[in-house]
């Protein structure tokens, strides 16, 4: 902390990057109510326990570098971290794989690089990517969809999130299932068209039963933040046109091969991406035509990569690409200055 | 009707201008003793005329321009002059400054003042002479001479002068006050100058939220004169925000005002320039809004040079730890811990608030939200990493130099970084280095001169010593001859042992450029 001297402007709009942080953690709330709903208790236990690790690193990598913990505990950063992991990840993964993902995220991603305002890539789609590469078997498994059901019956996920770390494979195949995504990959690759594909119940109307209903409620929480003028359109506007107009582009050059981009709009990660992990102001482009390159990239490469990639959502790696990429936006979309030659 | 433009970001402020503006406005008492600032003004400090000891009159010069970008300083009322000495002073980076000091003897005599017979008949140049006699700088609160500001516009032909009536600082008032209790001067003073620069267009501009001062003007101007009212914006009325909004154009990034044919001038100002003509009247008071928590917020008619503290206290209010005093708005002003430095000609408003302790400093998440409120269109964000970094190049290259310091970067960032002090001390330092790298520049044409010269006198002495030489093949040297043959001698090894310390500082200095 600076020792600061007493300059103007002396009125402030009392704004923090706590209540911005809060904020925008109570915009996941509908999103996590909707994933309960479908697909029960685990992911709540998962949130907990991801913003917890998440404080504890935090204030230990503060400790180390010999910073008062205090503001930055308070800041909301690692908690908001914490539950975008958890909420891209799957809900059944081990609390010690959370907890690795989470040390990596917070020790590497962004304490090695300076802590709050100066990690270069987003902490949560770095742990996240950290998961999908090292535990890579329990990423697939998803809890199978179970409307209602699932809230009931909380118990034999939570045994699964917190099984012994000899024990822990995939579930009994009763307890996990392929997501939308992951099925769509693995019957293209058996060769199976589209259409044969999109009868399985499992695709719902959309972007897959359940997946829907979990992405417009983030669309919900999302819009919450624009009104709250949290987050600016640029970035989730762009995302999203990203998104459509690539998938339009395979749709409508086979749409055997290919699924519907209102598939793509509303299945894995694509709004939690475009509304709150794109959004993160600190890895992100800074001005509004950065911020349109920025978001338009990552739609663009989210797309890409689960149509061509291995992975089944290209959503973490498609934000970490073009966190790399903010700095040279923002130096080459820099906006012409006031009184500047048009 | 005028069509008015939009300026880019900007901010929607709580005004809290109805504690003030509709109160009349008080004639404050004479102080005890008064402290005139030598620099009120942009550019040169004034020197003094006077010692102690002198008796001088309400009126009276007693410090003159330092220069053709400086004013005269005058005293606020008869007295006598106690001293000249370093003292309190509002100002955004020194604490102190040399003042004149002046005992009042309570008479308050008037210097003989003459007035000008007809201000249309006067050649614009004498009308200058006097606008820098009177000691008129912007009182706006920039505090540019305004007779430099007229003589650009005379030199240059200028589509329109805008008298700027819009104080979109919070709290301030003391312009909607003095428009309301000074309409004719203000719309006089606004016709002088004009005729003074030959405008082709006059607009006055004024707030919306001021309708107080804007009937009082609709009842004044005539056809010659537009009058008009701008949207409330936090910075509408800075100088190029303001040109923006009346014209459509922009002030080139590093220009004028007058670059585009504008001539730009505070109401203050115009009805300074009144005074100065039809009566010869120097700035010796200006209107003050003191607000806050005091006990009768109000507007004060106060002498240049009365302290802050009788101000306050005129107005109900003793000072208390719990407080802090801020001179100039809320947004641009300075918070000032002696209450002993004076009113001076820029000084628009005092403001007690409360001292609440600020929350800490956290560090910049980029949310950009200070690129979205900046009216020059700036990306404040960097400039903070590149002020904080010392990459005063790169700073400069993101245009630090078209910052106004508005603050509305800093009001709206959640980490709360006092952005306008980064950008302050960054400005601060790249002078310092450019006054530097002049300096550097100084020596290094010294020293390529004095090389030059050296060279000439070995050639000199060359020559000399060849004609020596051939004298004494063909004589015996004499006495004379000998002494000159010396002479040479030590010549040669003098230039000798000077080129080879010139080339040792040649190399010195060449390595402290590397």
């Amino acid at each position: 902390m600076i020792e600061r001297p007493a300059g103007p402007p002396h009125w402030h709009d009392n704004r923090s990057v706590s209540a911005i942080m809060g904020e925008t953690c109570l915009a996941l709330l509908p999103g996590i109510v909707c994933y309960v709903w479908f697909f029960g208790w685990g992911i709540v236990a998962q949130c907990l326990l991801a913003a917890a690790f998440a404080l504890l690193f935090e204030a230990a990598a503060l400790r180390l570098r010999q910073r008062d913990p205090r503001p930055f505990l308070r800041d909301g950063s690692a908690i908001a971290t914490g539950l975008l992991f958890a909420l891209s990840v799957s809900p059944l993964l081990s609390w010690w794989a959370s907890l690795a993902s989470i040390a990596f995220a917070i020790l590497i991603a962004k304490h090695v690089f300076g802590g709050l305002g100066r990690n270069l890539f987003n902490p949560a789609m770095a742990g996240c990517v950290f998961a999908l590469l090292c535990f890579p078997e329990q990423m697939n498994a998803w809890p199978p969809l179970a409307p209602g059901a699932a809230v009931l019956a909380p118990g034999e996920q939570l045994g699964q999130l917190f099984s012994a770390l000899g024990g822990a494979g995939p579930a009994a195949d009763s307890l996990s299932g392929a997501t939308p995504l992951n099925a769509m990959k693995a019957r293209l690759g058996a060769m199976d068209t589209m259409s044969e594909i999109a009868t399985a119940p499992m695709f719902g109307r959309l972007g897959g039963a359940g997946w829907e209903w979990v992405n417009l409620s983030f669309l919900l929480g999302g819009l919450w933040l624009l009104f709250r003028g949290i987050i600016r359109w640029h970035i989730p506007a762009a995302v999203l046109t990203g998104v459509f107009l690539t998938s339009s582009l395979f749709y409508l050059y086979d749409p055997d091969l290919h699924a519907s981009p209102l598939f793509h709009l509303s299945a894995g990660g694509a709004m939690l991406c475009a509304f709150f992990v794109a959004t993160d102001p600190v890895t992100a482009a800074t001005t509004n035509r950065g911020r349109l390159i920025y978001g338009g990239l990552i739609g663009v490469l989210l797309c890409l990569i689960r149509i061509w990639g291995t992975f089944p959502d290209g959503a973490a790696f498609a934000g970490l690409i073009a966190n790399a990429f903010a700095p040279l936006i923002d130096a080459l979309a820099r906006p012409r200055v006031f009184g500047e030659q048009r | 009707m005028r069509e008015l433009h939009d300026f880019p970001g900007g901010l929607r402020l709580e005004p809290r201008k109805e504690i003030t503006d509709q109160k009349p406005s008080l004639l404050h008492p004479l102080p005890e003793r008064m402290f005139l600032p030598l620099q009120q003004h942009i550019g040169l400090p004034a020197e003094p005329l006077v010692k102690p000891g002198d008796k001088v009159l309400k009126g009276q010069m007693v410090a003159q321009a330092g220069g053709y970008v400086s004013v005269p300083v005058h005293a606020g009322t008869s007295g006598t002059i106690i001293g000249l000495a370093e003292h309190p002073v509002p100002h955004p980076s020194l604490n102190q400054a040399p003042c004149i000091v002046l005992e009042p003897d309570g008479e308050d005599a008037w210097f003989d003042i003459r007035p000008t017979e007809r201000y249309d008949t006067v050649e614009p140049r004498q009308l200058q002479s006097l606008i820098r006699d009177c000691g008129i700088a912007g009182l706006g609160g920039a505090g540019f001479p305004a007779h430099v500001k007229l003589m650009e516009g005379v030199d240059n032909a200028v589509d329109t002068l805008i008298i700027n009536g819009v104080e979109c600082e919070p709290h301030i008032t003391c312009d909607a006050r003095l428009i309301q209790e000074k309409a004719s001067y203000v719309v006089s003073g606004a016709r002088m100058i004009r005729h003074a620069v030959q405008a082709a267009h006059c607009v006055i501009a004024v707030e919306e939220d001021m309708p107080a001062a804007y009937a009082a003007l609709a009842a004044l101007v005539d056809d010659d004169l537009e009058l008009v009212k701008v949207p409330v914006r936090y910075p509408a009325g800075g100088e190029k925000q303001l040109i923006k909004t009346l014209t459509g154009r922009e002030v080139p990034s590093g220009g004028l005002p007058i670059h585009i044919g504008i001539v730009i001038h505070n109401v203050a100002t115009a009805a300074a320039v009144f005074r100065a003509v039809t009566r010869g009247e120097p700035i010796v008071s200006r209107y003050v809004t003191v607000t806050g928590r005091v006990e009768n917020p109000v507007n004060l008619q106060v002498l240049i040079g009365t302290p802050v503290k009788d101000c306050l206290k005129t107005c109900g209010y003793e000072h208390r730890e719990e407080n802090k005093v801020i001179i100039g708005g809320p947004m641009m002003g300075i918070r000032v811990t002696h209450l002993d430095m004076p009113v001076i000609k820029t000084t628009n408003c005092v403001i007690v608030e409360e001292n609440a302790p600020l929350p800490p400093e956290m560090p910049c998440i980029r949310c950009g939200d200070c690129a979205q409120v900046c009216p020059v269109e700036l990306l404040p964000q960097v400039l903070h990493w590149q002020a904080r970094a010392g990459a005063l190049e790169a700073a400069k290259e993101h245009h630090l130099f078209d910052c106004i310091e508005c603050g509305c970067c800093a009001y709206v960032c959640p980490s709360r970084i006092p952005l306008v002090d980064d950008y302050r001390q960054a400005k601060w330092r790249i002078a310092q280095e450019e006054e530097q790298a002049r300096g550097a520049d100084l020596a290094r044409t010294r020293f390529m001169r004095r090389n030059q010269r050296l060279e000439r006198e070995r050639e000199e002495a060359k020559e000399t010593e060849a004609a020596n030489g051939a004298e004494t093949e063909t004589a015996s040297p004499g006495r004379a001859d000998k002494k000159a043959y010396v002479q040479a001698a030590i010549a040669r090894g003098k230039a000798k042992r000077q080129n080879r310390r010139a080339d040792a500082a040649d190399r010195a200095e060449e390595s402290a450029n590397d």
